[in-house]
């Protein structure tokens, strides 16, 4: 089974977010970049699949040079091979066709991608790569098994899980649960010396455009502080006559 | 030319969700000076879309669609945007919403924006706000398609009514090969889930183990209101991963968000950041939700909540 993981470059989850430029463009200043946590457990998958059922496993992120120190965390942590589309990402239709390219390109079996990436949220790449290439999709992925062509997944829906039966080739969004988080794995030394000598190959990008173009951005308005309380019937009468929340 | 709208229901029954979008898809319809139609798959009674300004329901009678599926429902629904000649196409942000929405985006060649908090800042160019790096910011972004895809988020707009009523008409589009076919479904319903939830009580390490999770239930069950729960919390398995709240689980866009020994992680704050009422009951006086929070308890939790159920349960009581 051929594997690739999508692999978003983005702000740790601790990040504070300021915006430079007239607030047009996210301010990288001082911000440590990590694999998209969604990502990760995608990618922690296909290590599994690589070493109980002998898949190769290839990563890509769509993005300039300063994304391929993240790339190279994905190589140290076991993926065979990473590629990067060579061009600025601006919006998830632009990603997204510049990813079916290459899925088309290199024939794989199965997608991983993140049901989201923790920066922009836009939440459309993984369907929408499965949309232009016609795999099947399942989003939300909590669980994932592959026999032969033939798939069983689980996915996240509202108040539960759903169970699916689909067939390779298929995309998915995966999340927190497609592996437990104790699963997740730290590069060690060996990894990461391996992963130098590990090819990263550099594609030019086919020229896809935008649908969507981020005019500018906002920081919420600062919040007033907090009213401490000291009883709970205080507490219920500000929720009913003041918030009105009850 | 209209505003489409596309509108969930369970056992027949639309959810608020759907009557919000349906008055957001209103106030589009307004600004643009066109109709709205709204698609429902298997719908029941239509007549509560009139009421928040659909003018027309096409409605998907297909028993192959009770149980979601992805691909035809975004065949469907682009089918139906096709033949009203659509501007705009306008989705909750429920699971099964997010799920078809980049698919209905490639069948209809739609710029979509997720997570959208308001009305659209101008029509030409159709631009809108929405929230971005999990709640610490919002981007207005511009959709430059000839149809727009907006994903309004939970609770942003509300719901307005309006006068009219909605002319339902059955539709029977092609739907195409479903490729995901559903084996099981597991969801407790007696249970509000955090999607649909205007109120959600939520508690942390601080209950120091899952045994402890009667009285957040009870809370929950006294306020109408869905259970949720922070990181460690899920990760060391005393609830279920679809409690989790917060960066890399599920954002929570509820009118009242009630936190309980959750001392507030930057992760956890960025996942709650769109509720509008946020309490916090916490025996450290230092914990950083206090800081996010409107309105807080310093307590132990052990003796707040019970005492906050039983006031809670005469409060509603008294006011039902």
């Amino acid at each position: 089974m051929k594997i690739l993981v999508c692999i978003s470059h983005v702000p740790d989850t601790t990040s504070k977010i300021n915006f430079t430029d007239g607030d047009t463009k996210f301010d990288t200043n001082g911000v440590q970049f990590v694999i998209n946590p969604n990502d990760e457990f995608g990618l922690t998958r296909a290590m599994w699949f690589k070493e109980k059922q002998g898949a190769s496993v290839d990563v890509i992120n769509v993005g300039g040079p300063e994304t391929e120190p993240t790339l190279r965390k994905a190589l140290a942590i076991g993926a065979d091979t990473a590629i990067r589309v060579n061009v600025e990402a601006k919006d998830g239709f632009q990603v997204a066709k510049e990813l079916a390219k290459v899925v088309q390109d290199g024939g794989y079996d199965l997608v991983i991608a993140g049901r989201e990436s923790i920066d922009y949220n836009g939440g459309m790449v993984p369907g929408m790569l499965a949309g232009l290439t016609g795999a099947n999709f399942v989003n939300t992925c909590i669980s994932l098994d592959v026999d032969g062509t033939a798939v069983t997944a689980t996915r996240e829906i509202d108040g539960g899980k759903e169970t699916v039966k689909t067939s390779l080739p298929l995309v998915i969004g995966g999340q927190k649960g497609l592996v437990e988080e104790s699963d997740l794995r730290i590069p060690n030394m060996r990894g990461i010396m391996m992963a130098r000598k590990k090819p990263l190959s550099v594609v030019e990008p086919s020229g896809a455009g935008t649908e969507t173009n981020a005019v500018s951005f906002e920081k919420p308005a600062p919040k007033g502080a907090v009213k401490l309380v000291e009883t709970v019937d205080e507490l219920i009468d500000l929720l009913h006559n003041e918030a009105k929340a009850i | 030319m209209s505003v489409l709208v596309y509108t969930e229901s369970e056992n027949g029954v639309f959810k608020k969700a759907s009557l919000e979008v349906a008055s957001y898809a209103k106030g589009i319809a307004d600004m643009m000076g066109t109709s709205v139609t709204a698609v429902a798959v298997n719908g029941g009674d239509t007549a509560p879309l009139g009421t928040y300004g659909v003018d027309k329901v096409l409605n998907i009678k297909d028993a192959k669609l009770d149980a979601f599926n992805a691909a035809a429902y975004a065949k469907g629904i682009a089918a139906a945007a096709k033949a009203e000649g659509a501007q705009v196409v306008v989705l909750t942000q429920s699971a099964n919403a997010k799920y078809l929405a980049p698919l209905l985006a490639v069948a209809l060649e739609a710029g979509y924006a997720s997570n959208v908090v308001s009305l659209p800042e101008s029509a030409s160019p159709f631009t809108v706000k929405r929230t971005a790096f999990t709640n610490k910011a919002f981007s207005h972004t511009e959709i430059s398609t000839e149809i727009k895809i907006v994903g309004l988020g939970q609770n942003a707009y509300g719901l307005k009514e309006a006068s009219g009523a909605a002319a339902t008409e059955d539709f029977s589009p092609e739907l195409g090969d479903f490729g995901v076919e559903v084996q099981s479904v597991d969801k407790a319903t007696d249970k509000v889930s955090i999607a649909d939830a205007e109120v959600v009580v939520s508690a942390g390490r601080g209950l120091k183990g899952p045994e402890n999770w009667g009285m957040i239930e009870e809370m929950a069950d006294i306020l109408g209101a869905a259970t949720a729960c922070s990181k460690p919390v899920s990760d060391l398995g005393w609830r279920p991963h679809g409690e989790h709240v917060g960066q890399t689980g599920k954002p929570v866009a509820s009118n009242l968000y009630i936190a309980i020994g959750i001392s507030g992680a930057i992760q956890h704050l960025a996942g709650i950041n769109s509720s509008k009422v946020k309490v916090v009951i916490n025996n450290d006086p230092e914990a950083p939700f206090f800081k996010a929070a409107d309105y807080g308890i310093v307590g132990d939790a052990f003796e707040v909540v019970p005492e906050l159920n039983e006031k809670l349960r005469a409060f509603k009581a008294a006011n039902s």
